[in-house]
């Protein structure tokens, strides 16, 4: 009996995902819970567990492709017989949806520009990923599988004197259907199912009529792009506006050149920061904050603070605390805009980017208002670790209220980071690094930080802007609450 | 009378291409023609002819006797289109828009409705008006009120998608002896034209009718949403899905012996309506499927309707609140291969 595996939903606002990887070839043993194959959504990228222990029959979603959650992308043979399964090549399961294909993920980890990139910060590893639960010591016997059919199979099957259990299955799920009975009366065998559609291959074929009708984006091939056959989708062509090019194509290929298709990851970042300069018109204020009595704190403690708490203490979340006491003071930057109505976040969840070798990702420390010090940093150092290892879960990308990412980390001076949607501000750290600085018209050596803030004018003045900045500063430069 | 010359396949002679809304027209034109108890009762249905024009000319025609401009109050259309019908006369009620039938819920609910079963004094009035959505009319002016009224007994709803079968329907219902309910879908007012025969016929109520022929799912419809499982249908037999069409007409009483005849066929039921999901016919349907024709099931019965929301007024928040093609074809390419 084959078990159908779907495309999982993984969040309340996620209707796709994209294929990136398949961890196991049809003909594989997999036991149930065992990583199947990887996903990549608009949230987060995942490994989708396998439902059901048996032998993997058939692959039905590549590498690469998109399709709506509930798509069936595969099916398991709890019996095992997956030897004597023909692999027919099964319908895929419908597409209403006009979409078009993703490209397949590349593993190039290009560096990428320092602007958007994230503070990520050093991780140490202080728990090993569980390791897959390797559950079902003994695969079900074939007699306790149920067989799926419907009150007319049952019916058939008894007025025909036909046993349900010696007629092969077709249906969704290997379910016995009309087909199958009127076959098994007719003393055939299997039944190819009337319902595959002739020539539609697999997902990649959208559904043409209103897509197609758009005024066509579609340029010339580039001259030295792979052929089609080369690129599974061949989606060299689709029109994505965020992608859209401000020249004519041809422009772009002269000389000497490579072609590398855009990892899912890359797509919905330039997707989302598109859309976020496109719907938050951004201002920039810079402040510089004097570090130096944070520096200090963090010198004489960080050795003591590793030995007893066993996670290093970095400067971001004192960064944090103060943010939090900025929001407190200043809360329209501690919301979202819906149309005519600002909304005000009562919670204070801030998103920290963290750079990945493949992208970006905003993991989110909830309720940062009601941790400490010690609090704040083992969050972070658990959400980056797992979002590294791709075991972030959707709910920890989302609901952030504000952002703060850390080009500084990268020695960038300071960086003009864009919004990450919804919020209407984000706070960019540059280096820390002593400079010279004038105090009482003396000069002397102080650790030095440019601060940079982003904000949606639409709900954010220079004004407040500023007044957030300097609190963020007086909390810094006048630091004294404890770390723990 | 002339039955249906669509039926008989009997083609008229001096036929014309006609709109919905001009099929509803030429309805009660002709049967102000045929009975002189035939009234027109509505709001701004007289001097200006009909927030859509479908009495337009019928008060220079008929007079102000027969054609009667209301205050803008459905309560009393329906009250005064009622007690009209007690003293002989056979009233036409406009609702401008359907939406605001249910200002009249209770004169149709416990008097129309109930006048047979009470005094043994049945009320023959049309109510009839513009319904549904797909035209960005936004909450107020895009409803599906129907299932109100299937609910109550007493009462015959009707909902048509051909212009004949509108002409058709809309003669039977006035020469009705009950109370009628007849939703016009606005949305085909002016988009389908059709030829109508020149002579007079009428299209029986409570008799659902194959659109198209199929053998693998039945795809049950009626109003505007019928042309949507067309389309669907023509889609999915490229394909090699073959599926049967039925289009309700009438809502109440429903045609069950069609609905069951087609599914002891294909075995297999998609209903397709504009009309939101919790409590719409789909669910009835499937329920008369359970107790009547269980052993012939090879599939569940799936539904495609409009959200369980007030219809949306931004344009592409009703595209994603209607039924469409789209999601015809995935649920009914789900239940092929089910």
């Amino acid at each position: 009996m084959a078990a159908d595996v779907v495309m999982p939903q993984m969040g309340e606002s996620i209707f796709e995902g994209t294929i990136t990887k398949w961890l196991k070839k049809p003909g594989d043993k997999v036991e149930r819970d065992e990583p199947l194959f990887e996903i990549s959504t608009d949230k987060v990228d995942a490994e989708i567990p396998s439902p059901s222990a048996g032998v993997l029959k058939e692959i039905k979603v590549k590498e690469g492709q998109t399709v709506p959650i509930n798509t069936v992308v595969a099916s398991i043979d709890a019996a095992g017989s997956a030897a004597a399964a023909p692999a027919q090549p099964s319908a895929p399961a419908p597409a209403p949806a006009p979409k078009a294909e993703t490209p397949k993920p590349t593993a190039a980890p290009a560096p990428q520009p320092a602007a958007s990139k994230p503070g990520p910060v050093p991780v140490p590893s202080p728990q090993a990923p569980a390791p897959p639960a390797a559950a079902a010591a003994s695969a079900p016997a074939k007699e306790g599988a149920r067989i799926h059919s419907s009150p007319l199979v049952r019916r058939m099957a008894k007025e025909h004197g036909i046993d349900l259990s010696t007629v092969p299955g077709t249906g969704a799920g290997g379910r016995i259907s009309k087909q199958d009975m009127e076959a098994a009366i007719a003393g055939g065998g299997g039944v190819p199912s009337p319902f595959e559609p002739a020539e539609e291959p697999a997902y990649s074929a959208p559904t043409p009529p209103p897509q197609a009708a758009r005024p066509a984006v579609v340029p010339p091939p580039p001259p030295a792009y792979a052929p089609a056959a080369a690129s599974p989708a061949g989606h060299g062509t689709q029109y994505i506006p965020s992608l859209q090019t401000g020249v004519p194509r041809e422009r772009l290929y002269f000389g000497n050149y490579e072609v590398e298709p855009l990892s899912t990851m890359r797509l919905k970042i330039a997707e989302h920061m598109v859309a976020s300069k496109h719907v938050s018109p951004h201002v920039y204020s810079v402040d510089e904050i004097d570090m130096s009595k944070v520096a200090a704190l963090r010198a004489k403690s960080k050795d003591e603070f590793e030995k007893q708490y066993g996670t290093k203490l970095t400067f971001m979340p004192f960064f944090v605390k103060a943010v939090v006491a900025g929001l407190r003071a200043f809360p329209t930057l501690n919301a979202s805009l819906d149309g005519t109505n600002v909304v005000l976040h009562k919670e204070i969840n801030v998103g920290i980017a963290v750079a990945l070798d493949w992208g970006l990702i905003v993991p989110v420390i909830k309720n940062a208002d009601e941790k400490n010090i010690l609090g704040i940093q083992r969050t972070m150092n658990d959400l980056a670790e797992r979002a590294r290892s791709k075991k972030l879960r959707p709910e920890e990308v989302q609901e952030g209220t504000f952002s703060i990412t850390n080009p500084g980390v990268f020695g960038g001076l300071f960086g003009l980071p864009v919004i990450s949607q919804p919020n209407v501000g984000i706070l960019g750290l540059g280096a820390i690094e002593k400079r010279p600085v004038v105090i009482n018209d003396s000069i002397a050596i102080r650790s030095m930080c440019y601060v940079t803030l982003s904000y949606d004018h639409r709900v954010v003045d220079g004004a407040v802007a500023h007044q957030f900045l300097h609190k963020v500063k007086e909390t810094l430069e006048t630091w004294s609450s404890p770390l723990v | 009378m002339a039955t249906a010359a669509k039926e008989t396949g009997i083609k008229p002679a001096a036929a014309t291409q006609v709109t919905f809304l001009e099929a509803i027209k030429q309805a009660m034109y002709e049967e102000m023609e045929r009975d002189p108890a035939v009234v027109l009762i509505g709001e701004d249905i007289g001097v200006y002819g009909g927030a859509f024009k479908t009495s337009e000319g019928l008060l220079e025609k008929f007079g102000w006797e027969r054609v009667i401009d209301t205050p803008i109050s459905e309560s009393a259309i329906v009250g005064a289109a009622c007690g009209m019908s007690y003293l002989g006369l056979r009233p036409i009620a406009e609702m401008q828009f359907i939406d605001f039938i249910v200002c009249a819920f209770n004169q149709i609910t416990n008097f129309v409705a109930k006048g047979h079963y009470l005094w043994n004094a049945p009320a023959p009035i049309v109510i009839r008006g513009p319904a549904g959505g797909g035209v960005h009319g936004g909450p107020f002016h895009s409803a599906n009120p129907e299932m109100y009224f299937v609910h109550t007994p007493g009462l015959k709803v009707i909902y048509p998608s051909t212009p004949y079968d509108a002409k058709g329907l809309l003669k039977a219902a006035v020469r009705d002896n009950n109370p009628v309910l007849f939703f016009e879908h606005k949305f085909l007012y002016r988009r389908i034209k059709e030829e109508l025969p020149a002579e007079d016929y009428t299209v029986p109520i409570g008799k659902a009718v194959v659109r198209r022929e199929g053998k693998h799912l039945t795809i049950i419809s009626y109003a505007a949403m019928m042309h949507t499982s067309l389309e669907a249908a023509a889609e999915l037999a490229q394909e090699g899905i073959e599926a049967e069409v039925i289009d309700l007409r009438t809502l109440l009483p429903l045609d069950e012996e069609t609905i069951l005849t087609s599914l002891k066929k294909t075995n297999k039921c998609l209903v397709v309506h504009e009309d939101t999901k919790t409590g719409g016919i789909a669910g009835e349907i499937a329920a008369i499927l359970c107790e009547r024709a269980f052993a012939d099931l090879d599939g569940p019965l799936m539904r495609v309707t409009a959200l369980d929301t007030p219809v949306p007024y931004s344009p592409p928040l009703e595209e994603y609140f209607l039924p469409n093609k789209e999601k015809v074809l995935h649920a009914a390419r789900q239940l092929a291969k089910y």
